[in-house]
């Protein structure tokens, strides 16, 4: 048995470390100074595709992101690790979508790609923790789901066993293919690049990348060589989107508003940490009961 | 019609606390809407269930009673919300920010391409108005979450889109009965009228809960670490300190992340939420999805190096210092001076 495994994947900024050269003068974050990441759920999802693949030979585990043209790096990630080939998703028209209006866009290019048997991301991206993307990608393709799994436990006459996280516990569930599954971040960590990868696939450029090079651009004969080399890219139109259910116009939630948080200060008393200053405060706290 | 929907969770029979929360919040939204407030059960053997939910003042509860409809999976349980709204065309549905409430909603919202705003921490009334089409919306649902950033808090509206879907976390919302007599309309449904063979493909073979380990809701102390802690092993500091006050352990997420504490501590939006008469940050920036899960903690004190650290500004005293100095000073004046 083989088995066409997509996985989902998402570069996004890394908001688990927000240096303080991220922070603008008016305290909020500045995007742009944040490294773009891999999301790390997404990765956990590539080691569990990449298990399967190694054991039923012959599969094949292609990498599906949206995003701009530097989101070409999650392909190449995925190359790196052993991933088969990717698509990357970029449209101004995907622009500012919502959890919908991305589900809408990776579920049109999954029926573009046709033949599947497993999606699988991770749970949930860093830069927003809705866990919403991959359920209603699932409920798009009509297909069952299961969230918040550690560990595929096995792959049986078209069965999947899946043990996954349920709140205070674990379950097991078994389900036919094809299915959706996203992953939790305890289970398996990814596998290192593969240094053979790697020098494969160090060069493979999406097509606004390769186009920004313009005459830059190096080795420019090996694109014609390598077909691998060249990642797709595809647009709305490329996987018969509806523009009415793309970026803004597919997302029915809209910010009202945002504020910046002011605390309400409180009269607070300052300390240091002295022998005194903290003797004080336990007898405070003590004397008024809040302790003891 | 156009009512204010809960979808309520069950365990071995029991309505998820989040779920009581749910409904108290929604009892008093529909209040301001005039509408009616309707509860969601899906499960097996649920006798009396709507003993346990009507008293929040619940107008209507939905049952849907039937096998294989516990322990819950995605296919059945999401097809009997859908095609209930489609019915009952709610304007507002609620459900938790657990597990399956972040199972469930998406998979409803993205069938009825209505919005969903995951882990809300507050939940309001008010209107909106659209400069861009010249359109005032009143009676909206106004769904407030900190945003990607920390600094912000963004309310989402869904102007257009019915209903209005929105998950919150256990323990942000607070459970009050209402009335123990309250009077509400029992419906008992046929779930196989609502649900296809088809949506019955996953089984759950195996499942083992076990109880929350530790009490952090419930603490009146609660002692709480974050990345400056640094290390696992000075977190055992953070327990002693614990101990000897008979407080709880929390974390913030940075300290979770590092691995310095289980995950089950974490405090904040998307942890738990807690309010405790006494709750010790040490070493806690105060991010606001931080502070989310402890502001209204009766006191507040800080612990940090940097007398600038955010969370100051929410503290009843700060004490500018390291947890390496504090921490064992504390043990040793408390033991002194209690008795
Ligand atoms: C979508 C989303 C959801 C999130 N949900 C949560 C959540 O639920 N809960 C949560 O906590 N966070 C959450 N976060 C993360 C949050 O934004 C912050 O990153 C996090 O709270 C920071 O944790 P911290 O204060 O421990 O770490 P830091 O911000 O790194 O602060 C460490 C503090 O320790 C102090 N310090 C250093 N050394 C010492 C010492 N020796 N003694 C005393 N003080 C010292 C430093 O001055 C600093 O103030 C979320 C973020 C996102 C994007």
């Amino acid at each position: 048995m083989s088995l066409k495994i997509v996985v989902l994947a998402k570069q996004v900024p890394d908001t688990h470390n927000v240096g303080k050269d991220a922070m603008t003068a008016e305290g909020t974050i500045n995007r742009s100074a944040l490294p773009a990441i891999f999301n790390p759920e997404d990765l956990n999802a590539l080691e569990q595709a990449l298990r399967l693949k190694d054991a039923f030979p012959g599969s094949t585990v292609t990498i599906l992101t949206m995003g701009p043209g530097r989101a070409a790096d999650v392909i190449r990630e995925g190359l790196y690790r052993g991933a088969d080939n990717g698509y990357l998703l970029t449209d101004r028209a995907f622009a500012g979508a919502d959890t919908l209006a991305t589900s809408y866009a990776l579920a049109t290019a999954i029926r573009k790609i046709g033949d599947y048997d497993i999606i699988i991301g991770g749970r949930q991206a860093i830069d927003g923790d809705t866990a919403q993307v991959g359920p209603q990608v699932a409920q798009k393709l009509g297909l069952s789901q299961v969230t918040y799994a550690e560990e595929i436990l096995k792959v049986e006459n078209k069965n999947i066993t899946i043990k996954r996280h349920i709140d205070g516990g674990v379950e097991t569930v078994v389900a036919p293919l094809p299915i959706l599954i996203t992953i939790n971040s305890s289970a398996a960590p990814c596998r290192p690049r593969n240094a053979r990868l790697v020098m494969k696939y160090k060069r493979a450029l999406g097509v606004q990348e390769k186009s920004a090079l313009g005459d830059q651009l190096p080795y420019a004969e090996l694109y014609d060589q390598r077909p691998y080399l060249n990642l797709a890219e595809w647009s709305v139109a490329d996987v018969d989107g509806d523009l009415q259910q793309c970026g803004l116009n597919g997302s029915p939630t809209k910010v009202k508003a945002v504020r910046n948080i002011v605390f309400q200060a409180k009269e607070s008393k300052t300390l240091n940490g002295s022998e005194s200053d903290v003797e004080s405060l336990i007898v405070e706290l003590l004397d008024n009961k809040i302790i003891g | 019609m156009n009512n204010l929907f809960v979808y309520c969770e069950i365990e071995d029979g029991i309505v998820a606390d989040v779920s009581l929360e749910l409904l108290t919040k929604g009892r008093s939204l529909a209040n301001q809407l005039g509408c009616q407030l309707e509860a969601v059960v899906i499960g097996t053997n649920l006798k009396d269930v709507e003993k346990q939910v009507l008293p929040y003042g619940v107008d209507r509860v939905h049952i849907f009673d039937g096998e294989n409809l516990y322990p819950y999976t995605s296919a059945p349980h999401s097809a009997i919300l859908i095609n209930l709204f489609k019915e009952e065309k709610p304007q507002i549905a609620l459900m938790g920010a657990t597990v399956i409430g972040r199972d469930l909603g998406p998979r409803v919202s993205s069938a009825l391409t209505s919005g969903l705003t995951a882990d809300c921490t507050e939940l309001e009334i008010g209107s909106h108005e659209d400069k861009k089409l010249g359109k005032t919306y009143d009676n909206l649902l106004l769904q407030i979450r900190p945003a990607f950033g920390g600094n912000i808090v963004a309310t989402i509206v869904n102007p257009e889109h019915r209903p209005q879907m929105a998950t919150v976390r256990e323990g942000v919302m607070k459970k009050e009965i209402l009335d123990l007599n309250y009077k509400g309309e029992v419906i008992n449904h046929d779930p196989k009228a609502y649900t296809d063979s088809l949506d019955y493909l996953v089984k759950v073979i195996e499942r083992h809960v076990e109880k929350s380990k530790n009490n952090l809701k419930g603490s009146p102390i609660v002692v709480a670490g974050g990345y400056g802690v640094g290390s696992k092993e000075n977190f055992a500091l953070i327990y002693k300190l614990a101990d000897v006050l008979h407080a709880e352990v929390g974390a913030s997420r940075a300290a979770v992340d590092a691995g310095f504490i289980e995950h089950d501590r974490q405090i904040g939006q998307t942890g738990l939420t807690v309010r405790p008469k006494l709750y010790i940050a040490f070493g806690i920036s105060g991010q606001i999805q931080h502070i989310a899960g402890m502001q209204d903690s009766s006191i507040i004190i800080s612990v940090n190096t940097d007398p600038d650290a955010p969370i100051n500004k929410i503290a009843d005293y700060v004490i500018t210092g390291s947890i390496e100095e504090v921490v064992p000073k504390m043990i040793k004046y408390y033991k002194q001076h209690s008795k």
